[in-house]
């Protein structure tokens, strides 16, 4: 750039004036040889055309699966079974293997995955050759391809060991339902088992709550009679021991509560 | 009248070189997919900022409702994904955007190692992007506590756990995280949205800053 003697500004400013500016044109297109392209406006307009399939993917996505929201968090809830975010689950499963919990916490939950952190951070100094295709770095590459490989498996083996269907349960939200507490059928309710297992309110405890049961009245009076038999284990034991009309008032109670 | 407009920002500021020098960059054959399917791998980084772009618009539209405080946090999240309109796709494309994040950064990585686009002149770009990656997952696990539902809460638990067992520091990071030693609770959430918020949203636009003005500088690696 032209500098000193002759040089004007605008006005008092560092800033050159217009005679000594570089022009505004673009380049000429035999300035890209072969088959490269201007980034502007040849190139953008692909990669938004990319973009845009990927946007519209994305908002399927977000209007086919809405994002989940769990009951409000209660920190006296003692039985919660935590899960992390799908992400960090081979972390979450890395702690579960006994060289990597316990006493050797820190083994698993620092130094491999700082190791890690550290390794992928240096690693253009840890692998300084000019050999850039993988097969010519089979060091760099093998350590890649077996790190991505343990990530696949440790998910994997946390997601075929995490019982889903109890991860649901434990975190739906409960409506709070108005118990006429003067009602007969929760007279009954409160007079028998049922009570000391699924709360004062029928909100839940040890039992889940009866608020919002899917079961009719006479499902309902089964599972008190029977109790509820899942794999071979009793889940719930058989509970009612009173008479056929109360048990009959009652379940009509608790059905007319999930209306 | 845009070029006007044009003109008279360019008179006092001179900002043609630098516009030039983005719109005229060549992009090179081996990076377009247009000439070789293959090359699809080089747009991860690419996808990677635009969702960026999309979870700081979304995340600004999520903070016109939500409240960072025990009470209300989740009443407010709760009344913006049932009530608010369209505040079930905002706060999806936010949810699922954390993921998709996740997944673009993590494969434009692995092409960039794969690649060998790290080495010599280019290390210190791929330290910013390591570190990128770094505060990605710091603001995917600081965002997860925020609705304040059972799973963020316990979930945090854990992570404030492993954060505690580091030798040495672990106690100072979980009194800096959660703000009491032993409590996880109203401190905790604002701390974890002042973080999320704020310290790492800077972060990430200071370091992005630099990893833009670095690939510019250098130009995309050339072909294997």
């Amino acid at each position: 750039m032209h500098r000193g003697k002759g040089m004007k500004f605008v006005g008092d400013s560092r800033v050159p004036g217009l005679q000594h500016r570089k022009p505004n044109i673009p380049k000429d297109y035999s300035e890209y040889p072969g088959k490269t392209e201007a980034f502007w406006p040849n190139f953008l307009l692909k990669e938004w055309m990319i973009g845009s399939v990927f946007l519209v993917g994305y908002l399927l996505l977000t209007v086919a699966h809405p994002s989940p929201l769990e009951g409000q968090a209660d920190p006296t809830n003692t039985g919660y079974i935590p899960l992390p975010d799908w992400y960090f689950l081979f972390l979450y499963q890395l702690l579960k293997y006994e060289f990597a919990s316990g006493p050797f916490n820190v083994v698993g939950a620092i130094i491999m995955p700082g190791l890690a952190f550290t390794a992928l951070m240096l690693a253009p100094f840890l692998d300084p050759g000019p050999e850039r295709r993988p097969s010519k770095r089979p060091l760099p590459t093998g350590f890649m391809l077996l790190a991505i490989a343990s990530i696949i498996f440790l998910t994997w083996e946390s997601v075929v060991n995490h019982d889903w269907e109890a991860a649901e349960a434990q975190g739906k939200i409960v409506e709070e339902v108005e118990i006429d507490t003067a009602d007969p059928g929760y007279e009954i309710y409160s007079g028998s088992a049922c009570i000391s297992c699924h709360g004062d309110n029928l909100e839940g405890a040890v039992g889940p709550a009866l608020t919002a049961t899917a079961f009719t009245a006479e499902e309902i009076a089964e599972i008190a009679v029977n109790g509820i038999e899942r794999d071979g284990e009793q889940v719930m034991p058989p509970s009612w021991d009173g008479s056929e009309e109360d048990l009959k008032v009652m379940t009509e109670f608790i059905d007319g509560l999930s209306e | 009248m845009l070029n006007k407009l044009y003109d008279w920002v360019d008179e006092r500021l001179d900002i043609t070189p630098i516009w030039r020098d983005i719109a005229d960059h060549e992009v090179p054959e081996h990076v377009n997919p247009a000439h070789h399917f293959s090359a699809f791998v080089y747009c991860f980084g690419g996808l990677t900022f635009f969702i960026t772009v999309i979870q700081i618009l979304s995340g600004m539209f999520l903070t016109m409702y939500y409240v960072p405080d025990i009470e209300n946090a989740w009443q407010s999240v709760y009344y913006l994904q049932n009530e608010v309109a369209f505040g079930e796709i905002v706060r999806g494309m936010h949810h699922w955007g954390s993921s998709l994040v996740v997944v673009m950064i993590f494969l434009h990585t692995l092409r960039v190692f794969f690649t060998g686009s790290y080495k010599k002149p280019r290390e210190l770009n791929w330290i910013v992007g390591v570190l990128l990656f770094g505060v990605i997952l710091g603001l995917s696990f600081t965002g997860y506590l925020l609705p304040w539902d059972m799973k963020a809460l316990f979930a945090t638990k854990v992570g404030i756990e492993i954060a505690a067992s580091v030798p040495v520091i672990g106690g100072a990071i979980k009194v800096l995280l959660a703000g009491d030693s032993t409590i996880l609770g109203a401190q905790t959430l604002t701390r974890f949205f002042a973080i999320h918020v704020f310290f790492l949203p800077a972060a990430l636009l200071g370091l992005l800053g630099a990893h833009f003005i670095m690939i510019r500088r250098q130009g995309i690696s050339g072909p294997l």
